[in-house]
């Protein structure tokens, strides 16, 4: 039995941890700003396999992961303008068309990895970026600063949020869609354009969330990867109720149970899969029992925005 | 009024804007000229299209034909934005605040030019408009906790943010006590004398000749009556009065009931308490509760330490501005919200642990303000909206399976007693009038033995003649000696209803005075001024 | 401040205008009232029921020309996989737990409650009711044991409903979430107890024991159909009998309408939520056994036949009336039965018929936005987008 305050042994908790916790927190900051504005999105898990999809192809072919990120991101982006047209602009309901997307999300990339790939490829390792000293303390060092760049990125990218719906008008807008849309549209605030925006925006993480799932985390594709990672992401913002920190917290709650899995692994327990795979949502499901009066969304939360219909 | 009327500049002028809806003509040819420095007030009924037109300058709506000069240019206002571009500021009649936002947060919204929220230089700003007014705002109040006067205060400074010229005001006085509507009254000159432009929309006549520079009535639809200022410097209140009216109901005067009925309604005169049968209220107390609290939930404000007695025959108003807690209050004694603590008895029964149903077959109703969305289901026929509260019980259903004779009698006979215009008992109820479904509503909550009748703005968005049906019912029945708490915003209504009115602020009850005719909507005033001088006392300690 | 929804447009105010068919609640349907449907109407109906088929059938062609397949080689196996020959009786077959999953979402999709959880409904249900039948048919007569058999997938399926229900009914917890997180943890358990107690040890592949077929549901006489069917579409009739003619199914209209009415008029808003979510997961209980009892026979570790992702659409499409439901599940029965050999034959993933699936979903949501934009006499475009769309255009233009 390996001794579990070895090194190696933490190493590969910590790890485990990102892997699982970082295409949450992505995820979960899209998800973020597009409930903030009172969109539903229920299509994550869709946009993530296509981004996750896309990005893969995009590295394969290429080589480069950044590439694969950015393609990642955008096929996020360009999925989220059918629930952009459907849901903002013509005002259907966000519960059908995000299961809709959800499926066409996953039957698509299953068709398309079946007819293309048949030998399930892998991609290499990307380069990690080793942050100078940092990276040379015990434990941490080879874990958590010797990370790929997307991994520090996404911090930034965490903060960057934070700071728009606090410090800014667009983020103000943001807030006032999704509490009360007629306060914004009398403002002069236009509801469809700011949902438009939060939905686009939820789009591009939610691809890149898949996108760094697929071709980081697991290093490569395979059909309906993402196991309801789109909806933990939604859990997980209505636990935060728009409060990144918590957004990061509760990331990396889920990421500790999946790391938990996988680390007991290397122990002498033998786990089933299943259990290791069921792990994460048991907790997840605890936690909603325990929060359950705290979870909150805010009130206009998947109400199509219809002027003068109040 | 001002001698230089002549000069001032007319910064909006609509030419033969029209506007229809599916089935109706909203805005029928209307012209209308805004001038600079000048309180244009717009006269008419619920449902002469007032609300339309403001939506039109507001941007919200798009008028189908005419068009819209802004100092003296075609302009489309194609959006809100671009009408606060134009310098177009509206106040609207229901609150815009966002409730869990703070003020200044609130005012910021406005701010759609800048990417980085300035908090800084929205608090000057704040400071500055507040001076106009002659209003005090603590700029990091959260919106739901502001004062009665101080909301409305904001909705002002909010849609002065962007530099209006031209200020609109829809409804303004209906939820203010006496004081507060002199106080707004010498807001509206002040900004007046700065130069704006002021549309003030008012059903009530007494306002317009204290405030009105001109004066506009619009009857269904139609721009029917154009009193320019030079003419209204002239005329007395009541050749203006005689005018208006005339303007206003035309024919259907006679219809409508008499005329002093219509003069109150119009608030040409001031309500009188009507004449209530002698001995109408009985000394056998039907709802006492006593130290009711229930918390807050879901944005809708809590009630605190509620104690309530109504006598049969009694009619007790609960005056105060929307959102105070009136319908958390309503609903904790229909029986549709839980209470934290405390006790509600119905005649000598304790009913604080009984659901809904149980205290309706004890002759508790509630007549909801939200007649839509809560009182009705609009998709099912009126016939089963009729009996939405007996769904279930004899002989309407026999286990389970419903009997259609008896429902359809049912119904018949409370459509024709209560006189609810329907194409037939099958039409959907979501289809019929406003004033209809009103008396949809009180037709099932009157019949079958009430003995506590919870009225919830029972009058409010209603055409004037059902206005006063709706009073008179409230009247009967009370006069028949079921007790009735009568829940409004309107001030004018309570007077003319209630034997006492309490005041509810903040979710709780903060004064309580009997009604004694003219002087108490003064005394109203006073409790709520007082309330007001002691919560600032609190504060700063 | 006023949190009330008061009185507006009245033109507007009835009709909803978010894509779910509002018909399902309109008089003609709706407990307590007579059909009365002019010749127009149910012209119009079928127009906008068969619509968004035939567009999802088209644009799926599309992909498959863009993929480089014959699609109308596709679409001709799936007619003749799945209705020529013995096709017909498969598919029928396939028919009975779609019906009884149909059923038992449309009970909770009226009342405006998501139950996302049915694959671990039918899952658990599934698993427990072919792991008991070795040892219960050793004890009891065959035809008790299929009853009992029965009850526990019924049993099993709305007990596996009950946390979400209470979550909803105390604390407004959004039920689609935990409806999902019960579902990924009930396919999980259900996986454990196929690779564990239930395990068939004379197989390599994990799998349960087989149910010898003498103990199965005996066949409807003179076809291989079991008896399965002739339940499902009994208790579809009951069911559309007790939502459509009785006081429960007043009161649920009532609740599906608005909670807020719901209660306003002394329904026990949470007791409901609790009945409808047990009636739900009851009957994809009832599917389940059905399925395992007169079809399959045995569970296989990972299965999941995904019937409620594809059933959701075709719910939709039968405006939320169980009646209704049985043609649109017979299209699908066809589809997926003749699908699976068909999409082998084009050399596809099976996972295209989720495609068509997602596709008929879209194409119904638009359909029904434009009828009801029609409906009303209005312009198809959303009020605003026009103006909303130019001044994006129009800043740019400006900046």
């Amino acid at each position: 039995m390996t001794d579990i305050f070895s090194e190696p042994f933490v190493i590969a908790f910590i790890l485990g941890c990102i892997t699982g916790a970082i295409p949450l927190l992505i995820a979960s900051l899209g998800e973020t700003i597009g409930e903030q504005s009172g969109v539903l999105n229920l299509g994550i898990e869709g946009m993530m396999l296509i981004g996750g999809y896309v990005a893969f192809v995009t590295t394969l072919s290429t080589g480069s992961f950044a590439l694969g990120l950015i393609a990642g991101t955008l096929a996020g982006v360009a999925t989220s303008v059918i629930m952009m047209v459907l849901n903002t602009w013509l005002g259907l309901n966000q519960i059908v068309i995000g299961l809709a997307i959800t499926l066409a999300g996953g039957g698509i990339t299953g068709v398309l990895y079946n007819v293309y790939f048949t030998n399930t490829p892998r991609l290499g390792q990307e380069d990690t970026l080793a942050i100078p000293f940092l990276s040379e303390l015990p434990y941490v060092g080879k874990s958590l600063f010797t990370q790929s760049p997307m991994f520090y990125l996404s911090f930034v990218l965490a903060g960057l949020v934070a700071w728009m719906l606090l410090r800014t008008t667009v983020g103000l807008r943001f807030r006032a869609a999704g509490q009360n849309p007629n306060s914004l549209d009398a403002a002069g605030g236009n509801v469809v354009v700011t949902r438009s925006a939060a939905v686009l925006l939820g789009g591009a993480f939610s691809g890149l969330g898949g996108a760094y799932l697929a071709i980081i985390a697991a290093g490569t594709f395979t059909p309906f990867m993402t196991h309801g990672l789109g909806y933990i992401a939604i859990v997980v913002t209505m636990l935060a109720r728009g409060r990144i920190v918590w957004v990061i917290l509760v990331s990396f709650l889920y990421g500790v149970t999946v790391a938990l899995g996988t680390v007991l692994q290397l122990t002498s327990f033998s786990l089933p899969t299943d259990v290791i795979k069921m792990f994460p949502f048991i907790v997840v499901m605890i936690v909603l029992i325990a929060f359950a009066r705290g979870s909150y969304v805010p009130p206009a939360l998947g109400e199509p925005y219809t002027r003068g219909a109040r | 009024m001002t001698t230089q009327v002549a000069e001032n500049p007319v910064i909006v002028g609509m030419k033969n804007v029209t506007k229809t809806f599916p089935g109706v003509v909203a805005n029928d040819q209307i012209s209308l000229d805004i001038r600079q420095g000048l309180v244009h007030c717009l006269l008419g009924e619920n449902g002469a299209g007032k609300s339309t037109l403001i939506s039109i300058l507001a941007g919200m709506q798009q008028p189908d034909s005419g068009q819209i000069e802004i100092d003296g240019k075609v302009s489309r206002i194609t959006s809100t934005r671009a009408a606060m571009k134009l310098g177009v500021g509206v106040v609207y009649q229901h609150s815009t605040l966002i409730s869990s936002m703070t003020v200044l947060e609130n005012l910021m919204l406005g701010d759609t030019k800048r990417v980085l929220l300035d908090k800084k230089g929205a608090r000057t700003k704040l400071r500055d408009l507040s001076a106009l007014l002659g209003a005090e705002i603590d700029p990091e109040i959260k919106a739901r906790n502001l004062g009665l006067g101080q909301q409305q205060q904001v909705e002002i400074i909010k849609a002065l943010w962007q530099g209006s010229r031209v200020l609109i005001l829809d409804e303004p006085t209906s939820m203010l006590t006496p004081q507060a509507i002199e106080s707004l009254l010498a807001s509206v000159v002040r900004l007046r004398n700065e130069g704006l432009a002021v549309i003030f929309i008012t059903h009530k006549l007494r306002e317009a000749y204290a405030i009105g520079d001109e004066i506009s009535v619009l009857r269904k639809g139609r721009m029917v009556k154009h009193v320019p200022a030079r003419e209204l410097a002239k005329m007395n209140e009541s050749s203006l009065k005689n005018t208006v009216l005339t303007a206003m109901f035309g024919d259907d005067q006679a219809s409508a009931g008499n005329r002093k009925t219509i003069e109150e309604l119009a608030g040409a005169a001031t309500a009188s308490r009507q004449a209530r049968k002698a001995g109408s209220v009985s000394e056998t107390t039907v709802l006492s509760v006593s130290q009711v609290t229930c918390s807050p939930n879901d944005g809708t404000r809590g009630i605190f330490d509620i104690n309530i007695a109504i006598r049969a025959g009694e009619i007790l108003g609960i005056a105060g501005i929307d959102g105070h807690g009136q319908s958390t209050l309503a609903e904790v004694l229909a029986g549709q919200r839980k209470l934290q603590s405390g006790r509600v008895l119905l005649g000598e029964t304790d009913v604080t642990h009984l659901d809904v149903r149980a205290r309706q077959s004890m002759g508790l109703r509630y007549v909801t303000d939200d007649r839509l969305h809560e009182g009705i289901v609009g998709n099912l026929p009126v016939s089963l909206n009729l009996l939405l509260k007996r769904v279930g019980q004899k002989p309407f259903w026999n286990r389970g399976r419903i009997n259609r004779q008896e429902v359809l009698d049912e119904s018949n006979r409370l459509i024709s007693e209560f006189d609810i215009r329907t194409p037939n008992p099958e039409t959907r109820a979501g289809t019929l009038s406003g004033g209809n479904i009103q008396k949809l509503l009180l037709a099932r909550e009157l019949s079958n033995n009430p003995k506590l009748v919870i009225f919830n703005k029972p009058t409010y968005g209603l055409d004037l003649k059902t206005v006063a049906r709706v009073r008179e019912i409230i009247l009967e029945f009370a006069n028949e000696g079921v007790a009735v708490l009568l829940i409004s915003a309107d001030l004018d209504e309570l007077t003319e209803l209630a034997d006492r009115i309490a005041v509810i602020s903040q979710g709780r009850l903060i004064g309580e005075t009997p009604n004694v005719g003219a002087r108490t909507a003064e005394i109203v005033g006073e409790i709520i001024v007082n309330e007001g001088a002691a919560a600032t006392g609190k504060s700063r300690k | 401040m006023s949190d009330k929804k008061q009185v507006v447009d009245s033109a507007m105010r009835t009709v909803s205008t978010d894509g779910i068919p509002a018909e399902s609640l309109t008089a003609a349907d709706t407990a307590g009232q007579r059909s009365k449907r002019s010749g127009k109407e149910i012209a119009n109906l079928l127009i906008r029921t068969i619509t968004p088929v035939v567009l999802a059938i088209i644009a799926g062609g599309l992909i498959l020309l863009a993929m480089g397949k014959d699609p109308l080689f596709f679409y001709g196996n799936i007619i003749n996989y799945g209705i020529m020959g013995r096709g017909w009786q498969q598919s029928l077959v396939m028919m009975t737990p779609l019906l009884l999953l149909a059923a038992g979402l449309i009970v909770v999709f009226r009342g405006k409650l998501w139950n996302l959880g049915y694959d671990a409904q039918y899952l658990l249900a599934a698993v427990l009711v072919i792991g008991f039948a070795p040892s219960l048919n050793a004890v009891l007569p065959w035809w008790l044991t299929l009853i009992v058999l029965t009850l526990l997938g019924v049993a099993v399926g709305a007990a596996w409903t009950i946390v979400p229900a209470i979550l909803k009914a105390r604390f407004e917890t959004n039920e689609i979430i935990t409806t999902l997180m019960m579902s990924f943890i009930g396919v999980g358990i259900a996986n454990l107890l196929v690779r564990g107690p239930f395990q068939d040890p004379d197989v390599v592949v994990p799998q349960t024991e087989s149910i010898p077929l003498d103990s199965m549901l005996p066949y409807i006489p003179g076809t291989r159909i079991h008896v399965g069917l002739i339940v499902a579409v009994v208790v579809v009739l009951i069911l559309h009998w007790v939502l459509t003619r009785t006081s429960f199914g007043l009161r649920l209209d009532i609740f599906g309408a608005n909670p807020k009415t719901a209660m306003h008029v002394g329904i026990n808003t949470s007791r409901m939520i609790v009945t409808l979510f047990i009636i739900s997961g009851g009957l994809i209980g009832l599917a389940a056994a059905m399925d395992m009892l007169g079809l399959w026979g045995y569970v296989r570790s990972n299965w999941n036949p995904e019937y409620g992702a594809a059933v959701i659409p075709f719910v939709f499409l039968a405006r939320l009336n169980v009646l209704g439901s049985i043609p649109f599940v017979a299209f699908y029965a066809i589809v997926a039965n003749g699908g699976q050999i068909a999409a082998q034959d084009s050399d596809l993933s099976t996972d295209f018929i989720l495609v068509l699936v997602a596709l008929i979903l879209i194409f119904m949501s638009i359909i029904e936005y434009i009828g009801t934009r029609r409906d009303l006499g209005q312009s198809y475009l959303p009020p605003g987008l026009k103006t909303s769309v130019a001044q994006i255009f129009g800043r740019k233009k400006s900046s």
